[in-house]
């Protein structure tokens, strides 16, 4: 593969859209697929065909706004239209400017759009994901030639480095110092794994990035292979996401076939190629050495660290470790140049951050937005706040290592530094908004109850600490809680926090303190009044029956 | 001949300590007897770092570091023994306690428990916690050596002996969190294994009463692990 060729497969697929007049894309990820969108496109592929017009249908990635799907979106005209079915197929093909059409037209100009900056997300919703030539169209793995060609692995690690990028798996280690480490450890061979073991409830994040634009998530793990010096690449993607697994094996298949893969690639001495690895349902396998071990065929337990997976990792190789969105921002910034990545977001967190906007908010859906935009802008101006008209009560970020953060703290910016302070994480990219109906003792029992069951049962802070917590939760939110035990709670919390091998026990009481920081009346009501304002547990329901 | 590696002086407690580069905080204080607690810990294994009750505090770091697979370093300031180190170790003892049914009257290995001696050391005197009371089973399949699941800690000790120094990988461990059990080759009772080579060795290894022999109980019931450390040296002495 040379640039000419690339260039020339870039322009047949840049004419092949020009051919018809007209083109519907038409949500193919899982969150319209849920939805049937999978039969609204043969209805509207039929519909083509019986009418003969000069329109084509196409499957593309997710177009962001989940809670109204399926969608379609139609060009030239750029209209979105939204909650589509089959029976509409006639018209949205036939007569565009028709009643029907107008009444599904969804608008572009709405806040939900405006106030994104898309980069990682940048092709989802606009190409095919099967389809390798689409993301070429995009000039897209032309970065990935001029880098094998005109740069150094040492120069490309400087340029990651001084993008800011920070990892998008949740800890925010900058992204060029570990490539860095990995680069200057010797051994015999070296990996890069994706991390694509996305397990928090309520996060979608990766597993959209993989359905809708898979080659640039593989094409961000051959320039960090390049840049590391390692042969080898693995993505460990949870068998949860088959959908995920299928398209990314596609791109693997269609890469290889481009020689983007495999020996020489692109006739440098570079030879680098992937494989999928499928999770086995367990959660602690997103924590880096249980990962490992789970590639390499063991039970997925975490070891202790040191030594890191940057000097021994894989078969005690250096191996390179990065979250799915990690490497989706590599083709950008190396295509757009360091410094304009660095130009987005705040002092310590640069550039954009998916966010999986869930729970009780209007626009339900995939987000990308600059850091350091304030919470309230995202939930209330993006989001479009909280429907049935009921009072904002907490969002949750990170997932069950996270935390609540309530009203006051909304006009707080979104990065690393700033949700640390206020107890949460940035994680992964989780965001669950919560009405007054959500109550945050429940919410914490809930959060313990899946670290309880997602622990691994090697320590004994993690194992037992969680069982107990979850115990004494369950005392609360039953009303038959003393306040001994709400002390013998934040005891634990602050042990298992504080003695635990891996992240998941030492995050684990994160929901626990979070809650109590900021709703520790929530706790004490349930305890001394056998009261449960939201009216979801048991001891606000048996209270009812006795008045 | 390897060239010695570095020697790394440190203080702990307050102590001035040498120690070889690939030494551990561990086997460190060991030397100059200072002595920390340790459940999985086995001399002759490979380190699980799992039990928790060997964390240190290091000065300059916010973290807690396990004495067991932490080496040491130039200048290290480590500190054994604090009450917030002390508190920790008691409740997770505390967590041993409640998490299974630990009941040393009538156990096989009272007296001869490291779970119980380092109760009495740290100073246990009551489980704050709910005991959980689970439902487990006691495999008696094996003709001389039986598993009791209510007594486990999960320390993994005969897994590691069993794999690493008998070879035979009989055990292993199933399920995951609080619901993790010890199992025989594919979890099937311990007298129908094909692997097992009744060696005793998990037997030996184990600190409490999970593991023990048939037909012996009190003084008799004595668990020797030190053989462990015979056969390392006969490994060194061979190398």
């Amino acid at each position: 593969m040379t640039i000419e060729e690339l260039e020339q497969i870039a322009e047949d697929a840049r004419a092949k859209r020009q051919e018809t007049a007209r083109e519907l894309k038409v949500c193919m990820a899982a969150g319209c697929l849920s939805l049937h969108s999978d039969t609204l496109k043969t209805a509207l592929d039929e519909e083509v065909k019986r009418s003969g017009a000069n329109c084509r249908v196409r499957g593309v990635g997710c177009m962001g706004l989940c809670s109204l799907g399926p969608l379609v979106q139609a060009d030239p005209e750029d209209a979105l239209y939204h909650n589509v079915t089959s029976e509409h197929a006639a018209e949205l093909v036939a007569h565009p400017e028709g009643a029907v059409a107008k009444e599904l037209v969804c608008s572009r100009e709405q806040a939900f759009f405006q106030r994104q900056t898309n980069v990682v997300l940048e092709n989802s919703g606009k190409i095919d994901p099967e389809k390798i030539e689409e993301y070429i169209a995009e000039d897209e793995y032309a970065a990935l030639l001029h880098l094998l060609t005109e740069k150094s692995p040492n120069e490309i690690i400087q340029d990651v480095s001084k993008s800011g990028l920070r990892g998008r798996g949740g800890a925010g280690y900058p992204t060029g110092l570990k490539w860095g480490t990995v680069a200057k450890t010797v051994g015999a061979t070296k990996y890069v794994i994706c991390n694509a073991d996305e397990g928090d409830p309520g996060a979608f994040m990766d597993r959209s990035v993989l359905e809708s634009d898979p080659h640039r998530v593989l094409e961000g793990m051959i320039i960090a292979g390049y840049a590391v010096g390692a042969s080898r690449g693995y993505i460990y993607v949870r068998a949860e996401y088959p959908l995920a697994v299928k398209r990314f094996s596609l791109a693997i298949r269609e890469a290889r076939k481009q020689g983007f893969l495999g020996n020489q690639i692109c006739n440098t001495k570079f030879s680098f190629d992937v494989e999928v690895r499928i999770g086995g349902g367990a959660f602690v396998c997103g924590e880096e050495t249980a990962l490992i071990a789970s590639i390499e065929g063991r039970r997925g337990m975490p070891r202790p660290r040191p030594p890191y997976p940057a000097q021994s990792g894989l078969w005690d190789m250096p191996t390179l470790i990065n979250n799915v969105e990690t490497f989706a921002c590599i083709p950008t910034i190396l295509r757009r140049r360091a410094d304009w990545f660095a130009a987005i977001g705040t002092k310590k967190s640069k550039g954009t951050k998916v966010f999986a906007l869930t729970g009780k908010v209007l626009n339900v859906g995939l987000i990308e937005v600059p850091m350091g935009m304030t919470l309230r802008q995202i939930i209330f101006e993006i989001g479009g706040g909280i429907p049935e008209g009921r009072r904002f009560k907490a969002v949750q970020t990170g997932g069950p290592s996270g935390g609540c953060i309530p009203e006051q703290f909304l006009d707080q910016p979104v990065d690393y530094e700033s949700l640390r302070e206020l107890g949460s994480i940035m994680g992964s990219g989780g965001m669950i908004v919560m009405d007054d109906s959500a109550c945050m003792v429940n919410v914490a029992r809930y959060f313990m109850e899946f670290c309880m069951s997602e622990s691994c049962g090697k320590c004994i802070p993690c194992r037992s600490g969680t069982a107990q917590m979850y115990e004494l939760l369950s005392r609360i939110t039953d009303g038959t809680a003393t306040l001994q035990d709400l002390e013998l709670l934040e005891e634990l919390c602050d042990m298992v926090s504080s003695t635990s091998l891996c992240g998941l026990g030492q995050s684990a009481p994160n929901p626990v303190v979070s809650t109590l920081r900021y709703f520790r009346e929530e706790y004490i009501e349930h305890i001394e009044q056998k009261f449960c304002r939201a009216g979801v547990c048991e001891c606000g329901k048996q209270r009812e029956v006795l008045a | 001949m390897n060239p010695a590696p570095a020697v790394k002086t440190l203080l702990i407690d307050g102590t001035d300590v040498s120690a070889s580069a690939n030494q551990t905080i561990l086997d460190a204080a060991r030397e100059n007897n200072i002595r920390i607690p340790t459940l999985c810990h086995l001399d002759g294994l490979t380190e699980a770092g799992a039990c928790r009750l060997c964390l240190v505090e290091v000065k300059g770091t916010a973290r807690l570091l396990p004495a067991c697979v932490t080496l040491v370093e130039e200048g290290m300031e480590v500190t054994t023994h604090s009450s917030r180190l002390e508190k920790y170790r008691r409740m997770i003892l505390e967590l041993l306690f409640a998490e299974r049914n630990h009941v040393c009257s009538v156990c096989v290995a009272n007296n001869n428990c490291e779970m119980q001696d380092l109760a009495k050391e740290l100073g246990v005197t009551e489980v704050r916690f709910p005991y959980r009371y689970p439902q487990l089973s006691v495999d008696t399949s094996h003709e001389r050596f039986s598993m009791d699941h209510n007594r486990c800690i999960l320390c993994t000790r005969c897994v590691r002996v069993c794999t690493e120094v008998e070879g035979a990988h009989t055990w292993d461990v199933l399920g995951r969190g609080v619901n993790s059990k010890l199992i025989v080759d594919l979890d099937q009772p311990w007298g129908t294994s094909d692997t097992c080579t009744s060696c005793g060795k998990c037997v030996q290894v184990c600190p409490t009463g999970a593991l023990f022999e048939k037909n012996k109980v009190g003084m008799h019931a004595a668990k020797n692990p030190d053989f462990l450390s015979y056969l390392n040296e006969m490994r060194e002495g061979l190398r």
